[in-house]
């Protein structure tokens, strides 16, 4: 945790690339081990959840992580993605492999413009000011949901539009999510490393001296805020994939926490935490279900330990690399390491 | 020697309900100068750098850069004309690395698209290199180069304010608002530090406003002094004239405090 702050090597370069490696190699381990029936649908379906709250989670970290703004609101991004996305796999009358990737850039554009309308008023203002517009942002969402009934079928929940057959097509809906989680965490870490990234993190650190370093902080937070909310819909858009219906009444308060407590639990700023966070708080009610009752006790108290012991979160706003372990397994049994930790981010 | 005007502040007022907190202040700074700006506390010297960077828009008056009136303009886009400053309670981005400080005043000097910024393009590789060397070029002018991947709030006092100043200077200034830089720091920082805000001037061209307390400092370092008092000028001239004017001993300096600040040196 001591560690420096992230530093550019060309050493970066190697290590990106074994990184990528293994994303890919993981991708098609799994594709095989889904497509040999060798993991039950129940499985296959948190692998899925798993993913879908990273992204949630990761785009959150954006605003609230890099941003250093609180938002409340994440889950009525996701609502307007969900039903962007299910309206128009059902209405486009294509086949789901071609009408899905479509609906999910869809699910992302209205989120996002939905994003920037809310983003011009809330954004001057700060800190919890922000929080409770995006609260309030997040309940006139579900409201307008039930309202409008032609198009959302109101409180009964949107169903009927096509999913992948889990029987048929077991690794249907991975084949896409896990991917666009992926890309997810590459766009956040790289975009968290570039000028307009660097910009962000000046605005969470102290926007009085970011603005006088001649940072425009109101383009900033808008931009950051816009992304965040396309990348929340098109989570939302597969989480409706994932249920095949949505209930407007799921995408609540406490879901927008729940997102946020990921973010939190992982270290605000940390993508990596965000990522083992999400998908630790995903299982972890799954894993407990031995215990009937006694599960949400169980859960809560180790969200209760990890901020008492942790809070600043699991990792900080350290990230961890992928690569870490087998740079290791490659100087303990290899000839000569494909690169030193040392370019590398402390953690 | 007649230098061009690079700042010009007309009939600068402003007004917080009753109180009056700048009172038509009129002064301008010359290209290359090193100016003071002088007062007891509360005078209105912070102030008069919040309005000149935009934070307070004036009840009245002007203020010019280059001939240019910057009062449409915001904070961040006076910064980007030409107008940088240093606070009085440092304020360092102190979780980002001391490099990534200098980067972020860069932001604007680079001109890659996000897109670019996010797959690597050839665009964000050709300028964060050329933006990266810049970086460590004036960090090694203000010695901070060794540390410029500590993070900033892992400093001792006296390098956060010369991060602080690197800052600044990063957004490439044609003038320097320093808010006593000198505060805090032993004699010997602050010997060191009027060496390099000079080697500053004469290298980057700049013009130098600042705000300090310690007189010998104020006195070594300016060509010219503003004293303030209430929202005015109550005087201002050369050091030497400063330091002879009745009005500022007895409203500021208080009878003969001055030759016993000098006597401590």
């Amino acid at each position: 945790m001591a560690g420096k702050p992230m530093t550019k090597t060309k050493k970066r370069g190697i290590a990106s690339l074994g990184t990528l490696v293994v994303v890919a190699a993981v991708y098609v381990l799994m594709r095989v081990f889904i497509a040999s029936g060798s993991l039950s649908a129940y499985v296959i379906g948190m692998i899925n959840l798993c993913c879908i709250n990273v992204i949630a989670a990761v785009s959150l970290n954006m605003v609230t992580g890099l941003m250093g703004q609180l938002v409340l609101g994440h889950a009525g991004f996701m609502l307007v993605g969900a039903y962007a996305t299910s309206i128009f796999a059902k209405e486009s009358g294509m086949a789901l492999g071609a009408s899905l990737p479509i609906g999910l850039v869809l699910a992302g554009v209205l989120a996002a413009v939905t994003g920037l309308l809310i983003g011009i008023p809330a954004l001057r203002l700060r800190g919890d000011y922000l929080a409770i517009i995006t609260l309030g942002f997040g309940k006139i969402i579900e409201v307008l949901a039930r309202y409008f009934k032609g198009i959302t079928n109101g409180a009964k929940g949107y169903s009927g539009f096509p999913t992948f057959n889990v029987n048929k097509q077991p690794d249907g809906l991975f084949s896409y999510v896990f991917l666009v989680a992926a890309f997810v965490i590459f766009f956040s870490y790289t975009f968290g490393t570039s000028r307009h990234g660097r910009a962000v993190l000046a605005i969470r650190e102290d926007e009085i001296a970011a603005e006088n370093s001649g940072i425009n902080t109101t383009y900033y937070k808008l931009l950051t805020f816009t992304l965040s909310a396309f990348f929340a819909g098109v989570a939302g858009g597969f989480l409706a994939q994932y249920v095949s219906i949505i209930d407007p009444s799921k995408y609540d308060f406490n879901f927008s926490i729940e997102i946020l407590m990921m973010v939190v639990l992982g270290g605000m700023g940390s993508i990596t935490g965000s990522v083992i966070s999400a998908s630790v708080l995903t299982l972890l009610p799954e894993l407990l279900r031995g215990f009937a009752q006694y599960r949400m006790l169980i859960y809560s108290v180790v969200l209760i330990i990890v901020m008492l012991f942790r809070p600043k979160g699991l990792l900080g706003r350290a990230e961890i690399q992928v690569i870490k372990p087998f740079e290791w397994l490659l100087r303990k049994f290899g000839k000569k390491p494909a690169a030193s930790g040392k370019g590398g981010e402390g953690a | 020697m007649s230098r061009k005007i690079e700042l010009q502040v007309e009939d600068l007022s402003i007004f917080f309900g009753g109180l009056v907190a700048v009172d038509g202040v009129s002064f301008h700074i010359k290209k290359g100068q090193i100016v003071g700006l002088i007062g007891p506390n509360g005078a209105g010297k912070t102030t008069i750098f919040n309005l000149l960077t935009g934070v307070y828009a004036p009840t009245r008056g002007d203020i010019y850069l280059e001939e240019k009136s910057l009062l449409k303009y915001k904070t961040y886009q006076r910064c980007q004309m030409g107008l940088s400053r240093t606070f009085q309670n440092i304020r360092l981005f102190k979780d980002l690395s001391v490099i990534d400080n200098v980067k972020t005043a860069m932001t604007q000097q680079m001109h890659y698209s996000m897109l670019s910024g996010v797959f690597r393009g050839p665009g964000y590789r050709k300028e964060e290199r050329e933006i990266s060397r810049r970086a460590h070029e004036l960090l090694g002018l203000m010695g901070l180069d060794e540390f410029a991947h500590d993070y900033a709030r892992n400093l001792p006092y006296g390098q956060q304010r010369k991060l602080e100043i690197a800052r600044a200077l990063a957004s490439g200034p044609k003038v320097l608002l320093l808010d006593e830089p000198a505060a805090g720091m032993n004699p010997t920082e602050t010997a060191e530090l009027m060496e390099t805000v000079k080697m500053l001037r004469d290298r980057f061209d700049i013009s130098v406003l600042l705000i300090e307390h310690d007189m010998n400092f104020v006195m070594d370092i300016c060509e010219y002094i503003f004293v303030l008092d209430y929202g005015r000028i109550i005087a201002r001239g050369e050091p030497a004239e400063i330091q002879g004017d009745e009005r500022v001993i007895e409203a500021y300096l208080g009878g003969d405090a001055l030759d016993d600040e000098a006597e401590d040196a």
